[in-house]
C-alpha cells in the first residue's frame, strides 16, 4: 500500500478517530511515556553535557550532507558497488518497485521477509511484491501484527501498531493463524517469534529499510530493537536494501552523532540493543551472510523539497520525537492524517511528496505550538515549515476559501489603517450587542459562529482603553 | 527608561483592563509609558495562515508605529514572538524594511520578560490571595525561550498559592484560525487543558496570553465551570487583599 491510508475525506476520518476511546487513551498513554523517556535521555542526562550541543552537531551534519548529497549519493554508490553490491537509483515508487521485481524474478524466489521500513511501505512494496506471486512478512513485531490484521496501516512512525491493544491482537492472531493462547504481550511475542524464525530459515530474500547509509564505506546502519532485521540481513541469500536518497551520513564518525540523537529521541534509549552495519561482502567465506546485495536508493518526490524552503524536511531521521510531544496528534492518532508519516513531520512531508489534493489539510492541522521544533534532535523548524505550506497553498498551489481570501484580504486592510481599526472598536461592540448577554457571546453572527460553537466568546469591551490612557496620561501630568 | 505600550488588538478589543493594568504596574516601576496611537495588529492571524501580502501590511504599520519606540513591551508572548518574526517577512533584497523589522524585534520584550530581565525587578508588591495555577503560552516558552519571568514574578505574590499545572507544555488548542479552522481537534485540547486545571484544584488560572486565555476561558464558561481566567498583568497590578473578587471587570463579568 502507498503512502495514503484510506479514502474519506480529512475531517471524516478525524471524527472518526476523535470517536475511537481505546486509540485515543493509547496515544496519550504512549507519548506521555515517549516523551518522559526521551526528556530522560535528553536534556535531563547529564552525561551528554549538553543536549543542546547534539542537537547543533545533528542539524550541521544533516545540512552539510543535503547541501552535498550528489557528492554522498556518488561516494555512497560507489563504495557500495565496489564490494559487489548492485546499486539503483528510483526517481519513482514504480521504479523501485519494478527493480525489486525484477531482481527477485530472476532468482524465482518467492518467500520474502522483510524488516521494518517507512520507504517500502510508501511506495508500497509489499503489494507490488504480491502482485507478483511473493509470499511476503513483516518481522518487525509491530509490522507483523499489522499485516496479520488485514494490513492495518501504521499509526506511528516508530511503533507502527500503537493503536492497537493486546485483546485487538489476540483476536487477529486467532482468527488468522489460529493462534490459542491468551492475550499476553509474553505469549503473543512467543507466537510471533516462531513463526518468523521458520519465515527466516526459509526465506530467499530479505528486504531492510535503512536508517542510515555511510557514504564513504558503503555500509548501511540499521537501528533496532528486536534483532530481527539482523535475521532478515543474515539469512536469505540476497538481500535488498530499499533507503530514501537523504538517509545519508558522510562517515562513521557523523553516524555516531545521529545515532546518539536518533536513539535518544526515539525511545529513551542510550543505545538500542542492536546497532548493525551491513555492508556488501562476497568474499566472506561465512555460511551466514547474503551472496547477493541490491541497494535501492528511491527519490520519490525527495528532490521537490531539494533547493527549497522545504530543504531541512529532509534532514528528519524518523525519530517520531515532534509525533510524540505534537498535541493534534496526541488527540487525532496517527491514521487521521491519512498518510504513513503523521504528525508534524508527516504534515510538513506528505504534501511535498504526495501533494496538496491528497494532503492539503495537513498543514493546518497544527496549531503552531512549536512542541515540534522544540522536540527535534535536528533543528528542524517544523512550524515554520508548516507556514511556508501555508503560503504555498493560498498563493496558487492549493485551493483555499473565497470567503478565506477574502477575510485575509479586509484584515490587512483594516491591519495598516488605523481608521478602520478606529471604526471597528467603535462598531463592534454595538453590532455584536443583540448577542451578547452577560458579557459574552454564546452564539455569533457569521464567522463567529465556527468559534461560538464549542465556547464563548467575550463581549466587545465599550471601554475605550486609548481615551483612558490620554486621560491617565493627563490626570498623572497634572497630579505632578 | 521610555515604554512603548504595544497592548495588542486582543487587549484593545475585549481586554482593556490588562493594557491598564499593564500600564500602571509600568509606572510604579518608574518607566516613561507612552502608547504609539498607530499600532493595531501584528498581523499573526495573516501570517499564520499563509496569507504573507496581507501580514505585511500590519507588519509595515506596526513597524512605523513603533519606530521611535526604545523599548516596546506587550502583554503577549505570542505577539511579541509575531514582531520577532517580521524580518523573515521581507525579502533579502528588501534592505530598508528589512532593517526596519530588524530594529523593531530587537527592542520587543513580552511584559513579564521585560521586567525580570531587563528592568531586573521580580517583586511588584502585588498580592492576590487565591490558589491558582499557571498556563504556560506555547510561544513565550518555545519563540521566545521565556520559561521563568512569569513565575519568579508570581512567586513574589502575596497570598498566592502557585500549583503546577500537569502537561503544561501541551497547547491550549487556540493557534488563532486553527481554533475555529480545526475545531473539533481544539476542542479537544481545551478539554483536556481544562480536566488538568480542574485536577490542580485552582479557583483561578493565570496566563500571559489573551488569545490562549480566550480560548480556555470561552470553553470554561460554555461548560457552566467556575474556575477564574486571569491574565498576569492582573494579579501583577493587584495591590490589595480581595483577589479575586477584584481582579477584573471583563473576565469575571462574564462568570457572575
Amino acid at each position: 500500500m502507498p503512502m495514503k491510508i484510506g479514502t474519506e475525506p480529512f475531517f471524516e476520518r478525524v471524527d472518526h478517530s476523535l470517536h475511537d476511546d481505546f486509540m485515543r487513551q493509547a496515544m496519550v498513554s504512549a507519548q506521555d511515556s515517549l516523551r518522559n523517556r526521551k526528556l530522560a535521555a535528553t536534556t535531563e542526562d547529564e552525561s551528554l553535557l549538553d543536549w543542546e550541543l547534539w542537537r547543533n552537531a545533528g542539524e550541521e551534519i544533516r545540512r552539510h550532507t543535503l547541501e552535498n548529497l550528489d557528492y554522498y549519493l556518488e561516494q555512497l554508490s560507489e563504495h557500495y558497488a565496489a564490494r559487489g553490491g548492485h546499486v539503483f537509483f528510483a526517481s519513482t515508487a514504480e521504479e523501485a518497485n519494478q527493480y525489486i521485481q525484477e531482481t527477485i524474478q530472476k532468482k524465482q524466489a518467492k518467500r520474502v521477509v522483510k524488516a521494518k521500513s517507512m520507504v517500502t511501505e510508501e511506495i508500497g512494496l509489499n503489494e507490488a511484491l504480491e502482485d507478483i506471486g511473493c509470499h511476503v512478512l513483516e518481522s518487525d513485531l509491530a509490522e507483523y501484527i499489522l499485516q496479520i490484521d488485514d494490513h492495518d496501516r501504521p499509526s506511528h512512525i516508530v511503533v507502527p501498531s500503537l493503536h492497537k491493544n493486546k485483546e485487538q491482537i489476540r483476536d487477529a492472531f486467532k482468527e488468522k493463524r489460529g493462534y490459542s493462547a491468551s492475550e499476553k504481550p509474553e505469549e503473543l511475542a512467543a507466537f510471533a517469534r516462531k513463526d518468523l524464525r521458520e519465515a527466516f530459515l526459509k526465506a530467499e530474500v530479505g528486504i531492510t529499510g535503512c536508517n542510515f547509509a555511510v557514504a564513504d564505506s558503503g555500509t548501511i546502519a540499521l537501528v533496532t530493537n528486536e534483532g530481527n532485521a539482523n535475521m532478515v540481513a543474515t539469512l536469505p541469500d540476497t538481500l535488498i536494501t530499499v533507503m530514501g536518497m537523504e538517509r545519508i551520513v558522510p562517515s562513521w564518525e557523523e553516524l555516531d552523532v545521529l545515532v546518539t540523537l536518533l536513539c535518544r529521541s526515539a525511545v529513551g534509549q542510550k543505545l538500542t540493543t542492536y546497532v548493525t552495519g551491513l555492508t556488501p561482502d562476497l568474499e566472506a567465506d561465512s555460511i551466514d551472510s547474503p551472496k547477493d546485495y541490491h541497494l535501492v536508493i528511491v527519490d520519490g518526490g525527495r528532490s521537490k523539497a531539494l533547493g527549497t524552503e522545504f530543504q531541512s524536511v529532509l534532514h528528519c531521521i524518523r525519530c517520531a520525537a515532534c509525533v510524540n510531544v505534537c498535541p493534534v496528534y496526541r488527540h487525532i492518532g496517527g491514521q487521521a492524517y491519512g498518510s504513513i508519516y503523521q504528525g508534524p513531520i508527516g504534515a510538513v512531508l506528505s504534501p511535498i511528496l504526495g501533494g496538496y489534493e491528497e494532503y492539503g489539510e495537513l498543514p493546518y492541522a497544527s496549531s503552531l505550538c512549536a512542541a515540534c521544533t522544540e522536540a527535534c534532535p535536528v533543528k528542524i523548524p517544523l512550524h515554520e515549515l508548516l507556514i511556508k505550506h501555508r503560503q504555498r497553498y493560498v498563493a496558487g498551489g492549493g485551493h483555499p476559501k473565497v470567503s478565506e481570501k477574502l477575510s485575509m484580504k479586509a484584515f490587512g486592510m483594516g491591519a495598516s489603517s488605523p481608521l478602520l481599526f478606529k471604526m471597528a472598536r467603535e462598531v463592534v461592540p454595538t453590532m455584536l450587542a443583540p448577542f451578547t448577554q452577560d458579557d459574552r457571546i454564546e452564539q455569533g453572527p457569521g464567522p463567529m459562529k465556527l468559534w461560538t460553537k464549542i465556547r464563548d466568546f467575550p463581549a466587545p469591551s465599550r471601554t475605550n482603553f486609548r481615551k483612558w490612557f490620554a486621560d491617565h496620561t493627563q490626570k498623572m501630568g497634572d497630579d505632578l | 527608561m521610555k515604554v512603548s505600550l504595544f497592548v495588542t488588538c486582543l487587549s484593545e478589543m475585549f481586554y482593556p483592563h490588562v493594557a491598564k493594568d499593564m500600564t500602571e504596574v509600568l509606572e510604579r516601576l518608574n518607566c516613561e509609558i507612552e502608547f504609539p496611537a498607530g499600532q493595531i495588529c501584528c498581523g499573526q492571524p495573516a501570517f499564520n495562515s499563509g496569507y504573507l501580502q496581507d501580514a505585511k501590511k500590519a507588519a509595515k504599520q506596526m513597524i512605523e508605529a513603533f519606530e521611535a519606540a526604545e523599548y516596546v513591551v506587550t502583554p503577549s508572548g505570542s505577539c511579541a514572538a509575531m514582531f520577532k518574526e517580521y524580518p523573515s517577512m521581507f525579502e533579502e533584497t528588501d534592505i530598508i524594511w528589512r532593517k526596519k523589522a530588524e530594529g523593531l524585534a530587537n527592542k520587543t520584550y513580552e511584559l513579564c520578560q521585560f521586567i525580570v530581565n531587563v528592568l531586573g525587578v521580580e517583586d511588584l508588591g502585588a498580592s492576590f490571595p487565591a490558589k491558582a495555577t499557571y498556563h504556560t503560552s506555547c510561544h513565550m516558552i518555545r519563540l521566545l525561550g521565556e520559561t521563568e519571568a512569569p513565575f519568579k514574578l508570581l512567586s513574589h505574590v502575596k497570598g498566592l498559592e502557585l500549583v503546577p499545572l500537569p502537561n503544561n507544555h501541551d497547547c491550549c488548542g487556540f493557534g488563532g484560525t486553527f481554533s475555529v479552522k480545526m475545531a473539533p481537534i481544539s476542542e479537544q485540547m481545551v478539554d483536556e487543558k481544562i480536566k488538568h486545571v480542574e485536577e490542580t484544584g485552582a479557583h483561578v488560572l493565570i496566563g500571559s496570553d489573551n488569545g490562549c486565555l480566550m480560548n480556555i476561558q470561552g470553553r470554561i464558561t460554555r461548560q457552566g465551570k467556575q474556575v477564574k481566567v486571569v491574565h498576569i498583568a492582573e494579579i501583577l497590578n493587584h495591590q490589595e487583599e480581595g483577589g479575586i473578587l477584584h481582579a477584573n471587570e471583563n473576565r469575571n463579568g462574564a462568570l457572575l
